[in-house]
């Protein structure tokens, strides 16, 4: 069962605690539909919020999630200009220690960070991005999604498509999905290939047409558009005729292929609009099951002896 | 058990079992059955998981296993009895009231068990029991039934088992 007092990373679960996660979050998943959406078990406890990188979606479904189990929330937002070194990063570390949170969410520009701060005794810290290594809880959440549309992941084929070099999602996702037996494809543009990519026991497509063929599970990255006019590809448009996922395109996979995307979404640039908003997205679905899973990781953390 | 409950509660009108996980909802499936073939009627049987309710996430060894919760219907002004298969320390009957409270308020909840082992840690009684069984604190009770343990019902008291 749960070892560790951190989530860090897939790469350090075995599959059997990730499916006690995921059964776990099934059961909060309950609790959400409830009239009273909030249960005790963290009460009494302090989950520091600590994001060095912007973003509202992460951070506000920790907090949610954290304030659905009873725990006191506190947000510390780091302008994400400054740089962050060593030094700052242990005292910071060591404030909260001092003000004695339980739990540290952070997301870092620098893969490692979670890693560091991990070494505080009595504080349960989760990775919530680090630079472009990992984003377990995103790939959790898929992975909560994927199985209640598909009931399992053996034999499953899931296409990964977009920057995956720049993408700790699609490291995190490759781990958990390759861990439970699905088979993983990557769709990318020939210049966005990343090295090494094939030690992780994946396909690699540069093109939909070939890569989309038959299978169950489209995953759609963001085009992270702060890399765009750095050479990867030529333009948004001409990203989105090469790669965008269109209607036409969604027909071959198959007919009850579901389609998932971690968000924000660029709509036009790697997704069109009617496939976002058709019957075979799961989009907004993925955002309820992550605060399920993410309540769900603070209630395991919570039960690991420190 | 189930002709006491009757008694008690003027008849069924209004009632509603609710059985806690695991070995509870067994039995409180079985009661309702009595209770259906005695008074020739539907009663509604829920299922209740305390796990996120618990007060000793932080003392166990073993981690925490989620099981469903269903609650059929709304328990407002309802006589819900709860049901579980020992009573001990009366923990998990606190964490019990206070899951089912999120669900709404009843008029009465009542308490039905299957062994009474004593150690009351609580201010809680049972109002029916099916058997008061003496124990030490550290004796061991195990219920079998049938549903869960595919073998036949019986209870065995194993003296000095418990950590």
């Amino acid at each position: 069962m749960f070892r560790s007092k951190d989530l860090l990373g897939i790469k350090e679960l075995t599959s059997e605690e990730i499916y006690h996660i995921l059964d776990t979050a099934a059961g909060f998943k309950d609790v959400l539909r409830r009239d009273i959406k909030k249960v005790p078990p963290l009460r009494g406890k302090t989950v520091a919020n600590l994001f060095f990188e912007p973003s509202t979606r992460t951070r506000t479904s920790f907090e949610l999630a954290a304030k659905r189990l009873s725990a006191d929330v506190v947000n510390f937002s780091v302008p994400a200009s400054s740089v962050i070194k060593g030094e700052t990063l242990k005292d910071t570390a060591l404030t909260i220690q001092a003000l004695g949170a339980d739990f540290v969410v952070i997301r870092h520009s620098s893969a490692g960070v979670p890693h560091f701060l991990s070494r505080i005794e009595n504080i349960s810290v989760i990775n919530a991005g680090d630079g472009a290594n990992e984003h377990p809880t995103q790939a959790l959440l898929d992975l909560f999604t994927i199985q209640s549309h598909k009931g399992k992941f053996r034999g499953l084929t899931a296409a990964i498509v977009g920057d995956v070099t720049h993408s700790r999602v699609a490291r995190s996702d490759i781990y958990a999905l390759t861990k439970l037996g699905a088979n993983v494809r990557i769709i990318c543009p020939p210049t966005l290939v990343p090295a090494e990519i094939g030690k992780l026991g994946v396909e690699i497509f540069d093109s939909m047409e070939k890569g989309l063929r038959k299978v169950d599970v489209i995953m759609m990255l963001r085009l992270q558009l702060e890399r765009q006019g750095k050479g990867f590809f030529p333009s948004l448009e001409e990203y989105f005729n090469l790669y965008g996922l269109t209607a036409e395109r969604l027909k071959l996979a198959k007919d009850d292929a579901i389609v998932m995307h971690p968000g924000p979404m660029n709509r036009g640039v790697e997704i069109a609009t009617d496939v976002a908003d058709g019957p075979r997205s799961v989009i907004l679905e993925q955002v309820t099951n992550g605060l399920a899973v993410r309540m769900a990781v603070l209630y395991l953390l919570a039960g690991v002896k420190k | 058990m189930a002709y006491e409950i009757i008694e008690k509660n003027k008849g069924v009108d209004n009632l509603c079992l609710v059985g806690i996980q695991k070995g509870g909802v067994i039995l409180a499936g079985r009661l309702a059955e009595q209770l259906q073939s005695i008074e020739d009627r539907l009663i509604d049987v829920g299922a209740l998981d305390i796990t996120f309710y618990r007060d000793d996430l932080n003392t166990k060894e073993e981690q925490p296993v989620v099981k469903r919760t269903e609650i059929p219907c709304s328990i407002n002004n309802k006589t819900v009895v709860l049901v579980d298969d020992v009573l001990f320390t009366g923990r998990s009957i606190r964490a019990a009231m206070d899951a089912l409270i999120d669900f709404g308020r009843p008029a009465y909840i009542q308490l039905a068990v299957l062994i009474d082992r004593g150690h009351r840690e609580l201010p809680i009684r049972p109002d029916y029991v099916g058997k008061n069984i003496p124990t030490s604190f550290n004796d061991l009770i195990e219920v079998s039934l049938e549903e869960k343990n595919g073998g036949r019902d019986r209870v065995v008291l194993v003296t000095g088992e418990r950590g």
